[in-house]
């Protein structure tokens, strides 16, 4: 069947089986391979992208409810142009170790600074949540997080 | 190739439900979608309740609210009438999964799913929620304790939808507590978890209680026995303990991966006593 949406601020106008998975339809339809897949369950937050703004899981998700959406991954951020405030803080704060969570935390993380953008320690843990690290780099992503802060309400601002 | 519709509105839902009778009913997906990639649900069609208007929202009806069942947890979390009228319910919302899963689940979905761990369930319970189911055909309603029936399994036959939830405003709880222990504090699925609903005078007495446990028998368990045993006894920790021996006995867990069923029974009846933390009352130990 046809869709419609927005992708990464591109109208994007596709024929795809209605009840592909969106993670693959990103991955493997459209070549955007920095959304992870790892549990496929839900679990993990891998695969989390931004519908309309607000985060969700992408391997619970059939393309068709992607009809009429704006959808953001990794690689939309910040326009695609450069790295967005949250990115630069993982890589100057040591946030990354093995990467694979990486895109998730961030989209998690861009979520969280939406909604609360002056969120406590207390509250970036719970707004990750929904990610996994497994080399458990935690304390470090929380750091970078909590360092962001400013240069997201700077970018608001502006 | 399997078929998923996105019916915008009931009528377009009753359509689609007529000329596919058989097919498979999800909204947030957060439980559905994962039985189906796993094998253990293989629908030939699928219709996605997320975007029919009807089915989305919460209203105010005066003594009553009622809450449209493919409402995601985030928004209802979100919504101040939640937040005043129903705090143990917001209590469970904040604590259920993690953003994305409260961004797609939804209440009709967690009554649905019925689950024992199901997080907004002991609220219901404790709520005397009613269930609103529709068809093509009418409407019924029922209590969720009639609804729910077992571990997945709620009364909900072919042709029909759960609409909503309509609880009862009741401005005589004045202690509203949910509490849940998992294996982990993030995105944890419950050890046991317990809804509460108290009114307590001004002296300290219990004068109403309705409590609720999750997690702790193949559906959410109540018992008026506790409930008695609790009414018009001064809340304090031998209050609480001697019901919460008649709790251990209610009780009947299982032992699964994430517990066993003895440290379930300790655990309901622990999360009783906790109550004496969260009474607005001056409490002292009899």
């Amino acid at each position: 069947m046809r869709i419609s949406f927005k992708l990464n601020g591109t109208d994007t106008n596709i024929d795809v089986r209605p009840d592909r998975r969106v993670v693959d339809l990103l991955r493997e339809d459209m070549g955007l391979t920095g959304t992870k897949e790892s549990c496929g369950a839900g679990d993990c937050g891998a695969c989390t992208i931004l519908v309309n703004g607000e985060s969700r899981l992408s391997c619970l998700m059939l393309a068709v409810q992607l009809d009429g959406c704006e959808i953001t991954t990794v690689e939309g951020l910040d326009g695609g142009r450069s790295l967005h405030a949250v990115q630069e803080s993982f890589i100057e704060h040591g946030a990354v170790q093995c990467g694979f969570c990486i895109p998730g935390m961030v989209m998690a993380s861009v979520d969280l600074l939406n909604r609360n953008p002056e969120p406590t320690r207390e509250e970036i843990r719970q707004g990750l949540a929904g990610n996994l690290c497994r080399c458990t780099g935690y304390q470090k992503i929380v750091d970078a997080v909590e360092k962001a802060i400013p240069y997201c309400k700077a970018g608001e601002e502006s | 190739m399997r078929s998923v519709h996105l019916p915008r509105n009931f009528e377009e839902l009753w359509t689609v439900l007529g000329n596919e009778p058989d097919a498979a009913l999800y909204a947030g997906g957060t439980d559905f979608l994962v039985k189906m990639r796993s094998g253990l649900e293989a629908p030939e069609c699928l219709i996605c309740l997320e975007r029919v208007e009807e089915l989305i929202g919460v209203r105010d009806e005066g003594e009553e609210v009622f809450i449209a069942a493919a409402t995601t947890h985030s928004r209802l979390l979100e919504t101040t009438l939640i937040q005043r009228e129903f705090p143990v319910l917001a209590q469970a919302l904040a604590v259920l999964g993690s953003p994305p899963i409260r961004h797609m689940g939804t209440i009709g979905g967690n009554i649905v799913t019925a689950s024992p761990a199901g997080d907004t369930l002991p609220p219901l319970y404790a709520l005397k929620a009613e269930v609103e189911i529709r068809s093509a055909d009418g409407e019924r309603r029922a209590p969720i304790g009639d609804f729910i029936q077992g571990p997945g399994m709620a009364a909900l036959e072919k042709g029909e939808v759960v609409t909503g939830v309509r609880l009862g405003k009741n401005a005589r709880w004045n202690v509203q507590h949910y509490e849940k222990v998992g294996r982990r504090k993030a995105q944890a699925c419950s050890v046991a978890s317990m809804a509460a609903l108290m009114e307590v005078s001004d002296s300290g007495v219990i004068q109403a209680v309705r409590l609720a446990w999750g997690s702790v028998g193949p559906t959410v368990v109540t018992s008026a026995e506790v409930e008695e045993a609790l009414c018009g006894e001064k809340l304090c920790p031998d209050t609480l303990r001697r019901a919460a021996a008649l709790v251990e006995k209610t009780v009947s867990p299982i032992s699964d991966v994430r517990a066993g069923a003895e440290y379930r029974k300790t655990l309901a009846g622990a999360l009783l006593l906790r109550l004496n933390d969260y009474a607005n009352v001056p409490v002292t130990e009899a």
